[in-house]
């Protein structure tokens, strides 16, 4: 955070001081405050919870921003993930410890279908450098294509939101059919050591918990940076009116293409960062159900807080936890209400109730405190009272505009 | 591939596969044609849809049992009721959620997608708590068991005779009522422009209250006929919804005979498909075609020509 100090006056533009106090009591919350108060497995937890917030934020800019509603994210967050598990997969079957297989030196589940030699899409993973680029570059091709297939012609809306649910489908099934090069549906487990050094003490636990949230706020600081710059303006005109935009002599195809890559590559580290901090990877993250959880995740925070992504993704999975030790039956009637319930009564989340209830109050407060500064030009985006409300009716279209061309 | 089998016999695969295929192909139909006409006339993505079907499905179960159990003599035709059954239970659920819900989110279709999964899977558990996790079967009556030999090597079994026959009829039915009915009429003019629909004294909401209940109710008659050839669990309606959502897209939304094509396709291409490698594959290769062919042509095959 001292690199965000030290250049004030372009930091003032990209992180007006309520946001600046937002990132700082997330930033507050998650380094100090969690770790102090937490035993490692609920910090664990809470680090895999977090593994979903990069997701999120990813979707708060591609759907709150962008009006593209990915139901695919699992699909990139997969990525992500099996691409890490692949190399520590690796790792973890050297001849040393896998000298009962028929075939030493490959991973136990290919040596469990028969298979006796690492197949040639396998062979790269062994270099950490390798993998560390094919870990944002894979997601990224990927998201590039289906991305140029559908905005160049002009697909958005719910077409998009099928046919990228039926790419997690898709994902889904060849991961579970190709067991011997996958793992199937088990996944990848037991993985171990990441160069030699044991992913599963305690000690390495916090080291990965840190990572994934200095990695969090990097992404954060990206995604802030989007919605500041005159992207992230063009990103909400396009929602609101994308003709308009058009028109003005926008290639809004670009935009949707750039802005989805980069909620992809989110999705990819997050993925990563579960393998790392839990230790498997499986078809289980993938597929259409989970895909579409972190779209919950995203809205229950509020489509248009990337702070409130976070705070999404932590409050759904602890309640998803604690609910479904104590009461399994109810999580799923819990779980489809508040899709309901953040559909129909607050589309604008968490962060949507903090800035009607209880930001006016907490302003008073900090007012109080420092009377001095309380003017803010550049356009607050945690804005006061009605501002996101008025937000959303503007992306509803109209009653006559209902079906308009996609 | 071809090489092991005699001319004859790769005639016989080909065309048991392709009665196989056309049972697919006919519960495709069935679960597309409600969806075609709930989103495709209406634009609502109905993510609970395969809820639905797996509701039709319970029904007939429960009316399978009670006739078992208290009317042995009339069990060769419970099943007839417990279609229509079926088809009301569904449809007045669809009304009561068209009206609790869809009919706010009109205006924000992404939205109506999130509301309707929380829906199907309070529905789910709903089920699950209902009628236990397990799979559920139905007993046929007799005369819809076995299978009529056609020759020495093809035979056909009754019950998916049955199912294709039902899904021919009910295609029929809705064809008929969107294309010759007054209703159908009010129904396209109120998806073509909702304000002058309007305006000319048709009552829009309640165009889409009983559109939205018709193709729950069809939902529900698939899930009915559904319970010939598969068991029913509380999740297996989500297995299909992907699939069937894919159908309506790749035919073109808007457009019945599109949907019909696709579905046949589809299932074709999968059975076919299924003989010769793993069901996985076979499916995966048919949903990757699916997308591709999507994203060259993202209209669908089918389009209906209209002045926007």
């Amino acid at each position: 955070m001292s690199l965000l100090l030290k250049s004030k006056a372009g930091m003032a533009s990209l992180l007006p001081k309520k946001e600046l106090y937002g990132f700082l009591v997330l930033a507050l919350i998650l380094v100090v405050v969690l770790p102090l108060s937490l035993d490692i497995f609920r910090l664990n937890l809470v680090g895999k919870y977090l593994t979903y917030a990069f997701v999120a934020v990813g979707l708060v800019l591609c759907w709150g921003y962008g009006g593209i509603l990915s139901l695919g994210q699992g699909v990139f967050f997969g990525l992500g993930g099996y691409i890490m598990a692949m190399f520590l997969k690796l790792e973890a079957s050297d001849p040393e410890s896998t000298k009962i297989q028929s075939t030493p030196g490959i991973p136990d589940f290919m040596d469990w279908n028969q298979i006796t030699e690492l197949p040639f899409f396998w062979q790269p993973f062994y270099s950490f450098t390798f993998t560390l680029i094919a870990l944002i570059i894979v997601p990224t091709i990927i998201a590039y294509i289906v991305g140029v297939a559908m905005f160049k012609r002009r697909v958005g809306g719910v077409y998009f939101a099928i046919i990228t649910q039926a790419i997690a489908a898709i994902l889904t099934i060849l991961i579970i059919g190709q067991q011997g090069y996958t793992g199937g549906v088990n996944g990848m487990t037991d993985l171990r050591t990441l160069h030699g050094w044991d992913i599963r003490t305690d000690n390495a636990k916090y080291i990965f918990y840190f990572l994934c949230v200095f990695m969090l706020f990097v992404c954060l600081l990206i995604a802030q940076f989007i919605r500041k710059s005159k992207l992230g303006r063009l990103l909400v005109a396009m929602r609101d009116k994308e003709d308009r935009v058009r028109f003005s002599g926008y290639d809004v195809s670009n935009f949707k293409i750039f802005v989805f890559c980069i909620g992809a590559i989110f999705a990819a580290i997050g993925g990563a960062m579960f393998t790392l901090q839990v230790g498997f990877m499986s078809p289980t993250l993938v597929g259409i159900v989970p895909s579409i959880e972190m779209v919950i995740f995203c809205a229950v925070g509020g489509r248009l807080s990337i702070i409130g992504a976070v705070y999404g993704a932590l409050v759904v999975n602890f309640a998803k936890t604690s609910f479904s030790e104590s009461f399994p039956e109810l999580w799923l009637f819990a779980m489809g209400g508040l899709f309901i319930a953040v559909v129909m009564a607050f589309p604008n989340g968490l962060a949507g109730l903090y800035n009607t209830y209880a930001a006016p109050k907490v302003d008073a407060f900090f007012a109080k405190l420092f009377s001095k500064n309380t003017t803010d030009n550049s356009a607050p985006p945690i804005t006061p009272a009605t501002k996101p409300v008025t937000k959303t009716e503007s992306t509803s279209l109209p009653q006559g505009a209902l079906h308009e061309p996609q | 591939m071809f090489a092991e089998y005699s001319t004859s016999e790769l005639l016989s695969i080909f065309a048991m596969q392709g009665v196989a295929g056309l049972i697919l192909f006919s519960v495709f139909v069935l679960m597309a044609l409600g969806l075609a006409i709930i989103f495709g006339q209406m634009g609502v993505i109905n993510m609970a849809h395969g809820e639905f079907m797996i509701l039709g499905a319970y029904v007939t179960y429960l009316t399978s049992n009670v006739f078992s159990t208290y009317l042995p003599d009339l069990f060769s035709i419970y099943f007839i009721l417990a279609m229509i059954l079926a088809f009301l239970v569904a449809g007045a659920l669809g009304a009561f959620v068209e009206w609790a819900m869809i009919r706010h989110l009109y205006h924000r279709p992404l939205d109506t997608l999130l509301a309707t999964w929380g829906l199907s899977l309070i529905l789910q558990q709903t089920y699950r708590t209902v009628f236990g996790p397990r799979e559920v079967g139905v007993t046929l009556p007799d005369w819809l068991m076995g299978s009529y030999q056609l020759t020495e090597t093809i035979e056909l079994p009754i019950n998916g005779l049955f199912v294709m026959c039902l899904a021919l009829g009910i295609s029929l039915a809705v064809a008929l009522l969107m294309y010759r009915s007054r209703w159908g009429i009010q129904v396209r003019a109120v998806v073509q422009n909702r304000p002058m629909a309007g305006a000319v004294g048709i009552n829009t909401g309640k165009v889409d209250r009983v559109t939205f209940a018709l193709g729950c109710g069809i939902a529900g008659v698939a899930g009915s006929a559904f319970t010939m050839i598969g068991s029913t669990g509380p999740t297996s309606g989500q297995l299909y919804i992907v699939d069937t959502f894919l159908v309506v897209v790749f035919g073109g939304a808007s457009s019945l005979i599109g949907t019909i094509a696709s579905a046949f396709s589809i299932s074709q291409a999968q059975s076919t498909m299924e003989f010769f490698m793993s069901g996985s594959m076979s499916k995966v290769l048919t949903l990757l075609f699916v997308v591709l062919i999507l994203m060259l042509r993202p209209q669908g095959l089918f389009t209906l020509k209209v002045r926007r």
